[in-house]
């Protein structure tokens, strides 16, 4: 056979994705778009935020809501220099998991750091609130420094 | 024979979860609560259909239907991904199968979907090219659909040659050839 | 009463940066052809058939059924699929065969990275709700693990670029490695960071391939090979999903799966790991409890050759190979799936004697 020319073409794969929310998912949702942080409380009585329905290590319903803090510190942090399409910035910044204040978890987002040279492991950091809240992650826009 | 269990009888928290307090949270009172986000997603990609597939749709190109001979039982594939699902063996020699054929299934449309303004109803149709042994899928027109049946012979009505690209869509719809109806054993073994 | 399962044949593609001309079946039919002649078996021999892939990778939806022309699936055969690496295709074929449901199976994983952006293909298998929105790429969540990891004083930077190195050179004795590098620790030290703290040469390549393997049970298994790898123990667990609340320097999950699958039961001469950065391969190593004396990943690794979906089941067969040659005694093999190691499979490999 002759050789063959091989073609190829770009491909969009494209989903509207709704999903519906159970009664721990929608406090902490509904509280976010009103600019609160909520927890739930697990059964050994530590403080998951972001909250799940169920007790990771139990697997017993959890229920008990508790508002925390809207700033917090870091407890791990990678820097990032090129962005991808999506994510909460579009200059570097710094992935982190931040524990809100009164949780004991963290929650995984982005510091608006500047530069590299600004991100420490156990830094405080403060939520910056985005403009148009609507229920979601991203009504955190993303977290940056605590003015000292 | 024990009765079937009543779902309301399940063990708690397997079909329903123990209502959260939303009262002790000041900011909650009074609002519409959340009840779905929306997650869309978007992906790009490079697709490649590869070897196979690219001879088919380069011979598209040139107004030929390209099949591919499985080497173990003889069979044509058309448009061929490069096995053969029977023997599980890579096809590789290409064959040239009419574009005239037999159709082995079809069935009628009612409803208008695809935005292209079929007269409905229309019937779409399972096509065996004469050379091929799997059928290609396509439309009917330029006979009513009342007409079609199987083992009607029809040939492909391509768009004119300069407007043929790398696609199927170079065979417009199928029509009547005019032929008398195909003898059964050419398409036994697919209906 | 458990029946004795051995890996009775390999095989493999060259895990490439990118197979840009052939489809997947087309990629993937060699080493299904591979793999069944080289124990003089076809498909009607064999008495299950279980994949493992993910359509995400190319953007192919049902990908998975398509592939099956390449098996030759008709007359119908008995066959399943896991949306996982091809460790857990056969963990699942190993599970059926402990059944008495089958006495033999065929086990592939295969895929095509290159038409995506793989670190953003992979940001669609994290939590929906808050995490995945974010759109957070592999690196970046192997380079928190990483930092998790210099913070807990439990490694430093020269070790993650130890850890490179020696796999980059191993895989100079690899034929299907995509990437083999002469670099030292020093050199790989010197560069900058890809995602602090990881450097470029800590992360995994984008390969494309496919593997395959044959399983088969006890007398089964000596019909067909005169040197059968034995999986002795395998087992697979999952730690919690929330990233935030797991030790990111630790795999419980591993330590639970190795001590299931009886790691320490005898000494181990060499294990190859499923670390696609390498933090992790320390992590792994601490949770297995191997000692220095165990030789890590000498194929190279999935720093070298990182065929998604398959890379687990190439450790597999890269321990299989080297017992059965007679080259190591005890093997471990082991596979991860999801960020920052969240579940992950164990399986250990023995020779006869």
């Amino acid at each position: 056979m002759r050789e063959t020319e091989v073609l190829s073409a770009p491909l969009l794969v494209e989903y509207p994705f709704t999903r519906t929310v159970g009664p721990v998912q929608s406090a902490f949702f509904t509280a976010l778009r009103e600019g609160v942080v909520l927890g739930v409380r697990a059964t050994d009585g530590s403080v998951v935020c972001p909250p799940v329905e169920y007790d990771s290590f139990t697997s017993e319903s959890l229920s008990e809501l508790v508002e925390l803090g809207d700033a917090g510190v870091v407890t791990t942090w990678a820097w990032v220099t090129e962005p991808r399409d999506d994510q909460p910035l579009d200059h570097p910044f710094a992935w982190a998991l931040i524990r809100i204040d009164g949780a004991d978890t963290g929650m995984l987002h982005a510091v608006d750091a500047g530069d590299e040279s600004a991100m420490a492991t156990g830094m405080r950091v403060r939520i910056r609130w985005a403009d148009d809240r609507e229920g979601s992650i991203t009504d955190i826009a993303c977290f940056e420094p605590e003015a000292t | 024979m024990t009765e079937p269990i009543e779902v309301s009888a399940m063990p708690d928290g397997l079909w329903s979860q123990p209502a959260v307090d939303t009262a002790a949270i000041d900011v909650l009172g009074g609002v519409e609560p959340v009840r779905s986000i929306r997650t869309p997603a978007s992906l790009t990609y490079r697709y490649t259909p590869g070897l196979s597939q690219s001879r088919f749709l380069n011979a598209m190109a040139e107004g030929k239907i390209l099949g591919e001979r499985c080497p173990q039982c003889g069979k044509v594939y058309v448009p061929s991904r490069g096995a053969c699902p029977v023997d599980g063996v890579p096809t590789t020699e290409p064959v040239e199968v009419a574009d005239r054929g037999t159709v082995v299934s079809y069935c009628i449309v009612n409803v208008e979907f695809t935005g292209r303004g079929f007269d409905i109803p229309y019937a779409s149709a399972l096509v065996l090219p004469d050379g091929g042994d799997i059928p290609l899928f396509g439309l009917i027109q330029e006979t009513s659909h009342e007409d079609v049946h199987v083992g009607m012979r029809v040939e492909a009505k391509w768009k004119p040659p300069e407007e043929w690209e790398k696609s199927l869509e170079n065979i417009e719809w199928w029509r009547p050839s005019g032929e008398p109806d195909a003898d059964p054993e050419t398409y036994r073994e697919l209906v | 009463m458990m029946r004795d399962v051995a890996v009775v044949s390999t095989a493999q593609t060259p895990h490439a940066r990118r197979v840009e001309d052939r489809n997947e079946v087309e990629m993937l039919m060699p080493v299904l052809e591979a793999v069944k002649g080289a124990i003089g078996v076809t498909q009607e021999d064999l008495d299950f058939t279980c994949s493992g892939s993910t359509d995400y990778l190319a953007g192919q939806g049902f990908s998975f059924v398509t592939i099956l022309d390449g098996v030759g699936p008709y007359p119908p055969i008995v066959e399943s699929h896991v949306e996982m690496d091809g460790a857990w295709a056969l963990y699942e074929a190993w599970v059926k065969i402990q059944t008495g449901a089958a006495d033999t199976a065929l086990v592939y994983g295969y895929g095509k990275s290159s038409p995506g952006d793989l670190p953003r293909v992979l940001s669609r298998q994290l939590d929906p709700y808050y995490t995945a929105p974010l759109w957070p790429d592999s690196v970046g969540l192997a380079a928190l693990q990483g930092r998790a990891l210099l913070d807990s004083g439990k490694a430093t930077e020269a070790e993650f670029a130890a850890v490179a190195s020696r796999s980059r050179a191993s895989a100079q004795a690899n034929p299907n490695a995509t990437i083999s590098l002469d670099t030292t620790a020093e050199q790989i030290l010197a560069e900058p960071y890809l995602v602090s703290p990881l450097r470029k040469d800590d992360c995994a390549p984008i390969s494309d391939g496919a593997a395959a393997v044959i399983l088969a049970a006890d007398d089964r298994a000596r019909e067909l090979t005169d040197s059968p790898a034995w999986i002795r123990g395998i087992d697979h667990r999952i730690d919690v999903h929330g990233l935030g609340q797991r030790d990111l320097t630790d795999s419980p999950s591993t330590r639970l799966a190795a001590e299931k699958a009886g790691v320490a039961d005898a000494p181990v001469d060499m294990a190859e790991l499923h670390a696609c950065f390498s933090p992790q391969e320390l992590i792994l190593r601490e949770a297995l409890g191997l000692g220095d004396d165990v030789d890590i990943n000498p194929s190279g690794g999935p720093l070298s050759a990182n065929t998604v979906m398959a890379a687990g089941l190439v450790r597999v067969i890269e321990a299989a190979d080297r017992v059965a040659s007679g080259d190591a005694g005890r093997a471990v093999a082991h596979a991860t799936s999801g960020p920052c190691l969240q579940q992950n499979l164990v399986c250990v490999i023995e020779g006869d004697d």
